[in-house]
């Protein structure tokens, strides 16, 4: 296995990789103290090495099923995640480690889903396409394209009904954005001027087919259409992601204006671990990316330039997280399955809270 | 006891539901300045105002993605469908997204949303338009079907079907809606899961449900003047949860089973009752069950025709008299 380009293995800055971008001079990127720029570094780390190490879990059949890996995507979540208030809420599609990370999800429980046990976040019955965590706004992780979408938009409906400052994330792919339940998500947001952003997040394919092949026309400028606000941002620049979403995040908090945001990122994997890449584009893109592009490389760049961060704290990060990566795993493998009378639980409210259930009848069938 | 009609019925749990919980909401095409496709709504936009009766664009998918979406903040959407055949467009939010949340999140979330609409042939409308789904919908763990018959059951039913934590889905009847019928005033709530014997019989037990119920009622009556035959008659009212138990005791009485139901044969419904009734009552039973289904045709426009293709009294009977010899 080629050994990726790592923060530890990088002893200096890549000349092609920029290391300051416009975006360092937003106000909201200002106002970050020195500990909060290293937590944003440190969590983009964090999901790459716990991606790298659920990969590893996945060829040694610990992991079944499907897993879609965000390595080259981490930004995105930990921009956007990072700008999350009291009252703003998170849904996204199936490929979902990076959401559930950034908004402070325990590794244990991610990993412990994955392989399936009763440990996990969702007690081994929705594995790696649904993650939830309710009491961090955050609602999944959901399998099929885009129908996550008028979700979303609920979320926000039922944030503008109660009066409530806040907004509602809607990530997406660029899969995703030609869907009809997201036209409909559309429509609904900006007629009723609903509090939701809608993130597409844009790497370059959906499964083996190309932006060019899939879809008429530029992604958010279809936002027009439905007179909604949009933007485009770099994926590859946490700074960046902030700046733009920032804008659109207080639109629609204080404003109740929905907007369409497309995030430019890429994937380094393909789109599932089962998908073999090798007939949509070429290794040297992929390299390329990698080489000029990597969040985590261009963040450190910047970090390093700002001072705020060097070779050993650099080293720590990683390491850490490595380590809780692999603690990850060592508590899922020592994590007891769910069983089978575990199945049929978790179906009903009513059922799940016998004294309070109203219904009679049978709610099970053999 | 106040005579209303089904359709009243069903305003006044609306009404009554809208007042007792701020955050019930009602949403669907037509629901609010039309007064309602079939006038069910009529009356409620003017008494709550528009933040409580949304019209919606011709959007399902949308918009009830929206309040499955709306439901995991603590809204408690109740959503008209114009015509229940128009789940189709809204399959994945309805069977994928509102059925399978709580327990894809390991029971972090519950989803408490009413999707109610009429679910019926019988109006010439054809064969898009006359879907009766409960059995599609009941096929699926996670979800609540609700199929009332008469205007008090339709009132106590919906009244539980909006305070119920899990998604249930109310099939009403376009056909029945102008149907008038004692409701006990106050606070009236049917539990969900509560079959009802509307006749009692001694000589067979006709199970079945919605609209089909008032078809086997006057074939009942034409069973005894006619051929001194007592059928009794069981309107299970919600098909899951599944009272199984009044049907089984029932038959434990009668003996001779014939389900009667407004759906295509294949899957349907009395499928499943049928199934139960032989694994859990096969020694009460002295005849095989048996049944009469909508004839297994797309919905036929023709107005005559389709009375035919459907249930209808005289079809109840033939069949109730095939049981007995």
């Amino acid at each position: 296995m080629t050994k990726k380009p790592s923060a530890t293995a990088d002893k200096k800055a890549d000349d092609s990789v920029p290391s300051a971008s416009p975006s360092s001079r937003a106000a909201i990127n200002q106002q970050l103290g020195k500990e909060a720029r290293i937590d944003l570094f440190r969590t983009m780390m964090r999901i790459r090495r716990f991606e790298e190490r659920s990969l590893r879990a996945y060829q040694a059949k610990k992991i079944g099923g499907f897993l879609h890996l965000y390595i080259g995507q981490e930004a995105v979540a930990v921009g956007c995640c990072s700008l999350m208030g009291k009252h703003d809420h998170v849904i996204t599609a199936y490929r979902d480690h990076g959401h559930a990370i950034a908004v402070g999800m325990g590794v244990n429980e991610l990993m412990a889903e994955l392989y399936g046990k009763a440990t996990g976040c969702s007690k081994g019955k929705g594995g790696s396409m649904h993650y939830f965590a309710p009491d961090r706004n955050f609602w999944g992780g959901h399998g099929i394209v885009g129908g996550q979408i008028p979700l979303g938009t609920g979320l926000a409906y039922a944030l503008k009904y109660k009066g409530l400052k806040g907004a509602a994330m809607a990530f997406m792919g660029d899969g995703a954005v030609n869907q009809g339940a997201v036209h409909e998500a559309y429509n609904l947001a900006s007629l009723w001027q609903l509090p939701v952003v809608f993130v597409i997040e844009n790497n370059g394919y959906s499964m083996g087919t190309s932006q060019e092949r899939s879809s008429a026309g530029d992604l958010a400028k279809r936002a027009e259409g439905y007179n909604m606000a949009w933007g485009t941002c770099d994926g590859h620049d946490v700074y960046d992601v902030r700046a733009v979403m920032d804008k659109f995040l207080r639109l629609a908090r204080e404003e109740s204006k929905p907007a369409v945001v497309e995030v430019r990122t890429y994937r380094y994997r393909g789109h599932s671990v089962a998908d073999p890449d090798n007939t949509y584009r070429a290794k040297s893109e992929i390299e390329e990316y990698r080489r000029t592009k990597d969040p985590i490389q261009v963040f450190q760049n910047t970090l390093v330039a700002e001072g705020v961060l060097d070779d050993a704290l650099i080293g720590q990060i990683d390491q850490a997280a490595r380590a809780e990566a692999d603690a990850a795993a060592d508590f899922a493998e020592a994590s007891p399955f769910p069983t089978p009378d575990d199945i049929q639980k978790d179906v009903y409210w009513e059922a799940d809270h016998p004294s309070e259930r109203k219904s009679q009848g049978r709610l099970f069938f053999d | 006891m106040p005579v209303i009609t089904y359709r009243e019925a069903i305003r006044h749990a609306l009404a009554e539901e809208l007042e007792r919980d701020a955050n019930v909401v009602v949403l669907g095409e037509e629901v609010a300045q039309f007064n309602g496709a079939y006038k069910v709504t009529e009356g409620l936009l003017a008494k709550f105002g528009p933040k409580r009766i949304v019209d919606t664009p011709i959007s399902e998918a949308g918009f009830i993605g929206m309040g499955v979406g709306a439901s995991l903040l603590g809204i408690r959407p109740v959503m008209e469908l114009m015509f229940w055949s128009f789940y189709s467009v809204a399959f994945d939010q309805i069977l994928n997204n509102a059925a399978n949340v709580r327990y894809m999140s390991g029971g972090l979330i519950n989803c408490p949303i009413v999707i109610r609409g009429p679910a019926n042939g019988g109006t010439n409308v054809g064969a898009t338009h006359s879907h009766t789904p409960e059995n599609v919908l009941a096929n699926h763990p996670g979800v609540k079907v609700v199929v009332p018959s008469t205007a008090a059951d339709a009132k106590g039913l919906l009244k539980s079907a909006i305070r119920d934590n899990d998604p249930v889905f109310f099939l009403e009847n376009t056909i029945l809606y102008g149907d008038k019928g004692e409701v006990p005033e106050g606070e009236h709530l049917i539990p969900l899961g509560l079959a009802d014997v509307k006749r009692a019989g001694t000589d067979l037990t006709i199970v079945t449900y919605g609209r089909s119920v008032l078809h086997s009622l006057a074939a009942a009556d034409l069973l005894q003047k006619e051929h001194d035959i007592s059928a009794e008659v069981v309107d299970l009212r919600t098909i899951r949860p599944l009272d199984i138990d009044t049907v089984l005791q029932s038959v434990a009485k009668t003996h001779r089973v014939l389900i009667v139901e407004e759906q295509k044969p294949f899957a349907s419904v009395g499928s499943q009752l049928a199934f139960m009734i032989q694994r859990e009552g096969f020694d009460d039973l002295d005849a095989p069950i048996h049944r009469l289904t909508t004839v297994d045709a797309p919905a036929i426009y023709s107005p005559p025709v389709e009375i035919e293709q459907l249930p209808n009294p005289q079809r109840v009977l033939k069949a109730a008299l095939e049981l007995m010899t």
